[in-house]
């Protein structure tokens, strides 16, 4: 064991010599492999930890939403509706959402109205969103004003602001009480936007919504599984995107990797044919390109990934951000907590490691068979 | 001190900086447990389904709410003119919807 792992410092040293015979080459094939995994691991770890925030976060999200639909779209619940679902075996519980857009001509931009379950504000008071605060410039206690689509214009006391933390999901939020909500959006009364329900036995839920369709056929259940499931495929959309983007960069990349691993230079040649006449065996060589494959892409490896955490997670992606994130004026701020899928880094490695150390193997095979005389010559 | 021994103990400081980053992807995972709760609670207790990413229209909003025409709510032929709607997948359906069609 004590030889072979001293024959291998001596193979490296020897590596290492021979590398640094064409220092500018290799120096640039190393970068630009750097380079090309720091990109991939961006992407992938960016979207990953996107994914994951989204899932966890809306798992607490109502089981079903139940919508009714007229001509292909959204329409309000009449009264009436939720004692029909109520009849339903392996309903729990549901509750009316009211809930609607209004377009703020002073930030263009949408706010979500709503009216929360527990606890709304009081009357003529509301409690806004972070995003929502900076882009006005609320406090808590300022007044706010908004026009109504019938033209009146509402005053409204800020009685709070949703906590920072929670901006992800309620930067452009404006709660307010029922009554206030009925009276902004002229709301018919015992209508709602939607119905929320929670079902007894969670193995049912799908039973529930096939239940749902046949007792009332304009309604459209839709499954948490669902909405986890939207928002896996935007990101699997976003990655795809900006992975096709970078094909060019990758193909490149694999075109030049390929002519530096597959096609010797003549000075390898040389060097090939002089180590064997001198003595070294066909496995010697093999071994000592074996080493630089190794050397070169585990470095790159490494390097790539260590500076795409970095740069996904301390410096918020900036390369990426704008076309992973999306766009939006009430953009909410958000940092994202790292979650490494093992996996994903074990296809990285496997993809980028193993072919470059595979692929000089093959022309090296070839050289170190053939007669030292004739490599030498050629 | 020897090329091979360099080489290894980069390699070996590399490996170390590899494994510190699960390091501190755990550490920051603990650090932002809290507001993860808040955002959870808020989730719950609104009964909130989206996420307030894209807010120029609803079915940005609201991907997971709105319905399959709204993308096209001009006109059955208009095309998508938000930067974020051209940016969301379309439905996983309708690809093998069109590729019937063409096929026949």
């Amino acid at each position: 064991m004590k030889l072979w792992l001293a024959k291998q410092r001596y193979l490296i040293d020897f590596t290492l010599a021979s590398l640094a015979r064409r220092k500018t080459r290799n120096l640039g094939l190393l970068l630009v492999y750097t380079l090309l995994v720091f990109m991939l691991a961006s992407v992938t770890l960016y979207t990953h930890a996107l994914r994951q925030e989204a899932a966890r976060v809306l798992a607490a999200s109502p089981e079903v939403i139940v919508q009714r639909m007229v001509a292909g779209r959204h329409d309000l619940i009449p009264p009436g509706y939720m004692e029909k679902i109520g009849r339903i075996r392996g309903v729990q519980k549901m509750e009316g959402r009211l809930w609607g857009y209004y377009y703020d001509a002073v930030t263009k931009a949408n706010y979500t109205f709503m009216v929360p379950a527990g606890n709304p504000p009081a009357a003529g008071e509301i409690v806004v969103g972070p995003a929502l605060e900076r882009s006005r410039g609320l406090a808590k206690d300022n007044g706010i004003s908004f026009r109504s689509y019938s033209g009146k214009l509402h005053t409204f006391i800020v009685a709070d602001v949703l906590p920072q933390a929670s901006e992800l999901v309620s930067a452009d939020l404006v709660l307010m009480s029922e009554q206030n909500f009925r009276a902004f959006f002229d709301y018919p009364v015992g209508h709602y936007t939607d119905i929320a329900l929670s079902v007894a036995n969670p193995q049912e839920v799908r039973n529930v919504a096939v239940k749902l369709g046949a007792a009332l056929p304009d309604a459209r259940p839709i499954l948490r599984d669902e909405v986890l499931r939207t928002y896996a495929s935007i990101y699997d959309w976003r990655e795809g995107i900006v992975l096709a983007l970078l094909s060019a960069a990758i193909l490149a990349f694999g075109i030049l990797a390929w002519e530096k691993a597959s096609g010797l230079s003549a000075e390898e040649k040389r060097e090939i044919g002089i180590l064997k006449a001198i003595g070294w065996e066909t496995g010697d060589v093999i071994k000592m390109k074996f080493w630089e494959g190794l050397l070169i892409s585990l470095t790159a490896f490494l390097a790539g990934f260590v500076a795409a955490y970095v740069h996904v997670f301390h410096f918020a992606a900036s390369l990426f951000e704008p076309v992973l994130k999306g766009w939006a004026v009430l953009y909410p701020r958000f940092q994202l907590t790292p979650h490494i899928d093992g996996l994903q880094v074990a296809t990285l490695f496997f993809f980028t490691v193993v072919p470059y150390a595979a692929a000089v193997l093959v022309p090296i095979w070839k050289a170190a068979i053939t007669d030292p005389d004739s490599v030498m010559r050629s | 001190m020897r090329p091979a021994d360099r080489a290894f103990l980069l390699l070996a400081a590399g490996i170390c900086a590899f494994a510190l980053c699960f390091v501190d992807a755990a550490r920051l995972r603990a650090v932002a447990g809290a507001d993860e709760a808040e955002r959870t609670r808020l989730v719950a207790q609104l009964r909130l389904t989206d996420l307030a990413l894209f807010t120029e229209a609803r079915y940005t909003r609201h991907p997971s709410q709105a319905d399959l025409h709204s993308a096209f709510q001009d006109h059955p032929l208009a095309l998508e003119h938000f930067p974020t709607g051209s940016l969301i997948a379309p439905p996983a359906g309708l690809a093998k919807v069109g590729a019937g069609d063409t096929a026949k």
